[in-house]
């Protein structure tokens, strides 16, 4: 081997075989390996984040789309909604299609008896659910005297139970006979074997859970303060469960707070509250139509898992709902309501179409005021202005007006706009106005940058053949810069679309029904339905408040892919 | 002959010039320039240039970088205007008219004097487009058919005819380099100038490109005059009848180019044609 002797000077030749720069080389490559590795984890982690969110919008946005509907034959009696038989619009707009609803309804639920239980039948229609029908005698008067096959739209709740987020239920048919006492009131079913051993078990088990939930939960309490109030109701309850369990092994009462037994039989539907082995006794919630003995598999045992007091429909509601289901009379369509409605109270009732009108014409102001202002105040600035101390402190203002906490603006808007102009509350106009100057810092912004990217050459080509300053900006430098200027401007639109702030203190997060007609309706926007939305206590809102959310994620996508395609058209042209 | 501008005062010059405005070399002058200085905030930039440049031909800025040739180049369509901490004093008039007179419209000038940069600088347009838009801010095409035809003759003129009379309607930017040079010399001649100034035109260009358009400007000395700034000494060589040399801002000698090249009169020039320093 030679060895290659270096001059005092040099450092030693570099030996790439040798065991410090293999370990050097693989030292690099670890570095670099986790450098990527990092990168990777971090995009990752990122895409695990969005796509959790949108998956979880998606998934409890996506039930408001569809809506219930019961059809039912419905006779459109003259002498409910007509009496005078003269078919004027105005009598026929106003009459009690509610009424015909409920007798259809009570048609096709036969043997609901009693104030309370008729009231609870009629309580799974919405309260438009009148609203197709009169539609209907509105377009064609000449269908009254008729019968005629309309969809009634559903209460919001009823819509939830059919859609399945209210209880399992389970239904088990029974192996032995069964024959009931009565066929309405208070029944007590006696069935051949054993029939009910397992059900009374599978109570007695979910009491005894019960108890060691609730004494493990005493002792968290007791150990941080033994006089709690908590402690002491959760020792009442515990002894009351305790008593409730010491009944004899074979037999067990129910109550609300308990999974809901009930028992189909003889085409009709027993409540149960006792249960024993081979006995049952409850109160009928549909009729039976006989007291016949049931024959094995003719008759069963239907558990709704969740106890009454926990859910929004109770068990009468979700036998009717049931009983309408099995017969085929339940409809699950399209929620037309959503996109052709404004708000309401009633969750079934209340669409999108209102705030997304308020959201439009908002923008439309905006666009109009913030992006001729913004690129001229841009042009100006940039080309133009003098430089000196005064534009100096116009540039700088210009920039720190982005930062400003958007409620700012908002205040400025209520204190200018509404009390100063005397502008009307609520109205998209003072929105759009409110918006604009937000956006136009970022506008402003956005459109110096994309002049300065220009390259000068252009510009100096242009004085170069003797245009002057302001036709070598306007002919060539503002048209390349306008894909630029573009994007700015749609991510201020974007920014102004998803804002709610500015909007609270100009009255525009409203409750607000009618779908705006013009700048200076009351309206409300996007966001601030969804917030309004997301505060209500009614569960069907929850899925209003996704759908609301993607909706606007829809928007703002096609505003976003609207700007990609003006500026691919923008950019061939040149 | 060189000695004349150094005997006279600026100002006893000028009003000589303005009777008979002749060149040191007895042709008749086109640019003439007295006592220029040009001031880049606190830089002195230009010291006190006194030239006369001849109508028809092409004169040669040369010098080391840095020297204030091209400054000097855009003072005479007063393209400094543009950087404003740029200050310019003296006068420089062209067919005896003061271009830093304030009731001179500079856009009038600038379609007199055209100028040609050292990168090809085409609009991202059509061909068509670029040639046409300097007649068409001017007024200068009354139709279409007008506007087409000074259109061809500038591109025909420019050499760049044969090359894209198929193609008016491509962009200008998808041309090759020396093209686009060529295009940028047809939208300079569109508007019909008097004055073409050139600032390094074949900087960014391949050999045979710049041959083309040296070919360009020899053809085009007939008819314009030529101003180019050039580090090449060959180049100055090749298309110049006259050469400046500028040194740290000042006009150290001007004169017929074979007399700059072969016997100049200041060492300086010596120093700088030789290689010695620049």
């Amino acid at each position: 081997m030679t060895d290659i002797t270096a001059t005092p000077m040099l450092p030693k030749r570099v030996r790439f075989d040798s065991e410090e720069m293999v370990a050097r080389v693989k030292r690099r490559y670890r570095s670099e390996r986790l450098f990527k590795s990092l990168g990777g984890a971090a995009l990752l982690l990122t895409a695990v984040f969005v796509v959790t969110v949108l998956l979880d919008i998606i998934y409890k946005g996506l039930p408001a789309f569809t809506q219930h509907h019961l059809v039912l034959d419905v006779p459109v009696r003259a002498d409910v909604i007509d009496p005078k038989g003269t078919k004027n619009p105005e009598d026929l707009r106003s009459a009690d299609y509610f009424a015909l609803m409920r007798d259809a309804l009570a048609t096709a639920v036969p043997g609901i008896e009693g104030r309370v239980e008729k009231k609870r039948l009629n309580g799974i229609l919405s309260s438009g659910a009148g609203n197709e029908l009169r539609d209907r005698v509105l377009a064609d008067p000449s269908i009254i005297g008729t019968t005629v096959k309309v969809p009634l739209l559903l209460s919001d709740d009823s819509d939830i139970y059919l859609k399945g987020k209210q209880t399992r239920v389970t239904e088990i048919p029974a192996r032995g006979t069964a024959v009931p006492s009565a066929t309405k009131g208070e029944i007590t079913i006696t069935s051949s074997g054993t029939e009910f051993a397992d059900d009374v078990a599978v109570l007695k088990k979910a009491i005894v859970n019960r108890i060691a939930e609730l004494k493990s939960r005493l002792t968290i309490v007791e150990t941080r303060d033994p006089q709690a109030a908590e402690a002491t109701s959760l020792k009442d309850e515990i002894a009351a469960l305790e008593a409730h369990s010491s009944q004899p092994a074979s037999a067990e009462t129910l109550d609300s707070k308990m999974p809901s037994l009930l028992v189909a039989i003889n085409g009709g539907l027993v409540k149960l509250s006792s249960i024993s082995d081979s006995s049952a006794t409850g109160t009928a919630l549909l009729p039976l139509q006989s007291t016949n003995e049931a024959a094995p598999g003719k008759w069963s045992v239907v558990t709704y898992d969740k106890p009454e007091s926990n859910r929004k429909t109770g068990d009468l509601e979700a036998a009717v709902l049931e009983k309408l289901r099995a017969d085929g009379k339940v409809e699950n369509k399209f929620n037309t309501i959503f996109f052709t409605h404004g708000d309401s109270r009633d969750a079934e009732l209340a669409g999108i179409l209102g705030s997304l009108v308020g959201s439009v014409l908002m923008l439309i102001v905006t666009i109009a005021l913030a992006l001729p202002f913004g690129v001229l105040a841009a042009v100006y600035l940039e080309e133009f202005a003098p430089k000196n101390k005064f534009t100096n402190l116009i540039e700088i203002n210009i920039n720190n007006l982005a930062a400003v906490p958007s409620i700012v603006f908002g205040l400025l808007g209520l204190a200018v706009f509404l009390n100063f102009f005397g502008l009307p509350r609520s109205a998209p106009l003072v929105g759009g106005l409110v918006l604009a100057l937000l956006v136009l810092p970022t506008i402003i912004i956005a459109a110096r940058a994309s002049m300065r990217a220009v390259p000068p050459s252009i510009k100096e080509a242009a004085l170069g053949v003797g245009a002057s300053h302001q036709q070598a900006i306007f002919h060539h430098v503002l048209p390349l810069a306008t894909p630029g200027i573009m994007t700015g401007t749609i991510i201020g639109m974007a920014h102004a679309l998803g804002e709610t702030a500015p909007l609270l203190m100009i009255g525009m997060l409203a409750f607000i029904v009618d779908v705006p007609q013009g700048f200076t309706d009351p309206a409300t926007a996007l966001p601030a339905q969804i917030y309004i939305w997301s505060d209500l206590p009614e569960q069907a809102f929850e899925a209003k408040t996704a759908a609301a959310i993607m909706v606007l994620l829809g928007v703002l996508l096609l505003m976003n892919g609207l700007a990609i395609w003006l500026r691919s058209k923008f950019e061939r042209r040149w | 002959m060189e000695t004349l501008k150094v005997d006279m005062t600026a100002a006893k010059r000028l009003e000589a010039e303005r009777i008979a405005p002749v060149t040191s070399a007895g042709l008749p002058a086109k640019v003439v320039a007295r006592d220029v200085n040009v001031y880049y905030g606190e830089k002195h930039a230009l010291k006190s240039v006194n030239v006369d440049i001849p109508d028809r031909g092409v004169t040669a800025f040369i010098g080391p970088s840095g020297c204030g040739k091209s400054t000097f180049l855009r003072c005479i369509n007063r393209m400094n205007d543009t950087i404003s901490i740029c200050r310019v004093t003296g006068k420089i008039t062209i067919d005896n008219q003061d271009i830093y007179d304030p009731s001179l419209d500079v856009v009038q000038l600038r379609a007199r004097v055209g100028m040609v940069f050292q990168k090809p600088n085409p609009f991202p347009k059509s061909i068509f487009d670029n040639v046409a838009y300097g007649p068409r801010i001017h007024g200068l095409a009354k139709s279409r058919t007008d506007l087409e035809e000074i259109v061809t003759a500038s591109l025909e003129k420019a050499g760049l005819w044969n090359e894209v009379k198929d193609r008016l309607n491509d962009s200008g930017t998808g041309l090759s380099g020396g093209q686009q040079q060529r295009l940028c010399i047809a939208r300079a001649i569109a508007v019909n100038p008097d004055v073409i100034l050139m600032d390094e035109p074949c900087s960014a260009l391949d050999p045979i490109a710049t041959a083309k358009v040296e070919t360009l400007i020899d053809e085009l000395r007939g008819n314009y005059c030529i101003i180019i700034v050039t580090h090449s000494m060959q180049q100055a060589a090749r298309v110049s009848q006259r050469t400046a040399f500028f040194h740290l801002g000042t006009l150290v000698e001007e004169g017929p180019t074979e007399k700059i090249f072969s016997a100049p009169s200041d060492p300086r020039t010596q120093d700088y044609i030789t290689g010695r320093t620049g």
